[in-house]
């Protein structure tokens, strides 16, 4: 197809808006976390002091050690149990409740957050009157609840990528003399390496930034990073959040192109 | 002798379809087997039943005269080429070829000497470090079968094991298969399609149809004596015509008039199965008839025979097969038909 010169200019013009009303705020807090003055809107100069602010401000580190930490039991969590829960839906034919449990796991991805936060912490108080466990809020709760959520996901993944391997492939396992573990882990497990790496990523990220479902199920002393933030916020925004946010943005784009390369690999 | 392999009433259901109708059938040792028939004939799950990745919704399994209908793919006496190959992508051609051994626990000197020894029977030293991905499609075919026979099996299953090969690597690959069988002297149980490949292959061939085995026997007995309308037909696509028997050994074909001479006396009204090559076509008469004739209606050519329609007086119509045929009879040209006596196989079924 032909296209004409107005057409083109007028293309690229609406990709450019797009591109800008959705990526705009993000570069404007990139570039005002480099910004040397104190007040966020008035420009004085390049610096890079915010970043090393932050590196000495406890209560940041504080929370990020801790949403380090409830990422990565998070995304072990969920990669254990969507890696479970993709082989049966993935494998096991057609088993009664399947389309329930298949819609029952993916569920979070469309539930609202909201809801998801309430009913977890409700579930929680509950807990603990009846069993005693969890003992309060904190970050016990938050990574049980992140654990719920990021299932979802990973177990999306991982199933698209054990259904594209070849039944026969375990079939010949078993009859080479595999019992059924042995098959899984000397055969389907290495295939699917590179879906359960980018699910794990995929987690491990979406913890990282979950503020929501958060919000609903810490404690007392259970401050992680969105949640600093945001507090921060209502006092006012400064560069040094300007700078976390900008780190978060960093980290949270490299685990989304790895997880993306991993699953092309993948294939 | 007693069989290696005997099914015993062996039914498979999937839901409402019957994959596996009640099939009894003896498999002796050292036999190269084939179960030939059409696709959703049942032939494929009859294998996966041998190989056991499917559990009889009735019957028994019995390999060596030990009941295995209840024993998982990998308690079993047998290895399975699969249709797929089902390599392993992610393991080097000798990882693959070795992984049988090392799931049996073999010690590696033993083990790597094994692999080196069935990699040469199927021709593939120096390829040992390739992956699969890096094979073409001949060679992964004999990475599927070395890595089946290194365990040594009682019974090795192949499922359509020529089906992904082109014509020229197929036929070459049939003559490997059957040295294979006949120096390791080990039971080849093959699932084909294909009744050129079966004929030329196997030692016995099970002819299955609709779950059912319809007929079992050398591919000479199957091909030339049929004892069944479905057998004539599937197997070289006899013509199949109404007869009424009139004396021993002898019938009337209703339908072109004539009568002749046929293998076996029917007991009553059956049919004759003619196959196509064994009739002659000529522009006059024959002697020793009367011989039916009719119009011929297309000519195909096929290299080393033409293949003719013709419409007979009575109305049916006959396949031909010949090769210079006198004054070569165009669509049109009427023509006679004859044949010699043994040709017809007289059909009660």
């Amino acid at each position: 197809m032909r296209v004409s010169r107005g057409a083109k200019i007028a293309g690229g013009t609406v990709l450019g808006l797009g591109y800008a009303f959705l990526f705009a705020p993000i570069l404007s807090v990139i570039v005002y976390s480099f910004n040397e003055s104190r007040l966020v809107t008035v420009w004085s100069g390049f610096s890079t002091k915010w970043y090393g602010e932050l590196a000495h401000d406890d209560r940041v580190l504080n929370a990020l050690r801790l949403s380090l930490g409830i990422a990565a039991f998070a995304a072990s969590g969920a990669v254990i149990i969507g890696t479970m829960a993709a082989y049966a839906l993935a494998r096991f034919g057609k088993f009664r409740g399947k389309a329930l449990f298949s819609g029952l796991v993916a569920a979070p991805l469309v539930l609202p957050e909201v809801t998801t936060g309430l009913s977890m912490l409700l579930l929680f108080v509950l807990m603990e009157r009846l069993i005693g466990w969890p003992q309060g809020r904190g970050a016990i709760t938050i990574a049980i609840a992140h654990v719920t959520f990021a299932v979802a996901y990973a177990t999306v993944i991982i199933r698209s990528r054990i259904a594209s391997l070849d039944p026969a492939l375990e079939e010949a396992a078993a009859d080479l003399g595999a019992r059924p573990f042995a098959a899984f882990v000397a055969v389907v497990l290495p295939l699917i390496a590179p879906a359960l790496a980018a699910a794990w990523l995929l987690s491990f990220s979406l913890s990282l930034d979950d503020f929501v479902i958060t919000a609903f199920v810490t404690g007392p002393g259970a401050t992680t990073l969105p949640l600093l933030i945001f507090s921060s916020v209502k006092l006012g925004v400064n560069p040094e959040i300007n700078a976390l946010g900008t780190l978060i943005v960093g980290v949270a784009s490299m685990v989304a192109l790895t997880a993306t390369l991993l699953q092309r690999k993948s294939g | 002798m007693a069989p290696l392999i005997r099914l015993e009433g062996l039914t498979k259901r999937f839901g409402e379809t019957v994959a596996a109708d009640d099939v009894t059938l003896d498999i002796l040792e050292g036999e190269l087997f084939g179960l030939l028939g059409a696709s959703g004939s049942g032939k494929t799950t009859l294998l996966r039943l041998l190989g056991g990745f499917e559990t009889p919704t009735a019957g028994r399994v019995l390999i060596d005269g030990v009941d295995v209908t209840a024993l998982p793919p990998y308690e079993r006496p047998t290895n399975m080429v699969f249709q797929s190959y089902a390599l392993f992508p992610h393991m080097t051609v000798a990882a693959n070829i070795a992984f049988g051994l090392k799931q049996a626990r073999m010690p590696k000197p033993e083990a790597d000497a094994r692999v080196e020894e069935v990699m040469e029977l199927v021709k593939l030293t120096e390829l040992g470090k390739r992956k699969p991905s890096e094979l073409s499609g001949g060679q992964r075919q004999r990475v599927a079968l070395a890595r089946a026979l290194v365990l040594r099996p009682k019974v090795l299953l192949l499922d359509e094991p020529l089906s992904a090969l082109d014509k020229k690597l197929r036929e070459h690959t049939q003559f490997e298969l059957m040295r294979l069988q006949r120096e390791l002297g080990i039971t080849f149980v093959i699932v084909t399609h294909d009744q050129d490949e079966a004929m030329a292959m196997c030692s016995r061939i099970a002819v299955m149809d609709m779950g059912k085995v319809i007929e079992t026997g050398t591919p000479r007995a199957i091909y030339e004596r049929p004892q069944c309308r479905f057998v004539a037909d599937f197997i070289g696509g006899a013509n199949i015509i109404d007869a009424e028997p009139v004396g021993p050994s002898r019938v009337r074909l209703p339908a072109l008039g004539v009568e002749c001479a046929v293998t076996d006396s029917l007991p009553a009204k059956g049919w004759v199965a003619l196959r196509p090559e064994r009739i002659s076509l000529s522009h006059e008469a024959p002697a020793g008839g009367p011989w039916p004739a009719g119009q011929v209606e297309a000519v195909a050519f096929h290299g080393d025979f033409q293949l003719y329609r013709v419409r007979m007086d009575g109305g049916v119509e006959l396949r031909v097969a010949a090769s210079n045929v006198p004054g070569d009879p165009k669509p049109g040209e009427r023509a006679f038909l004859s044949w010699p006596a043994d040709a017809p196989v007289a059909l009660s079924r």
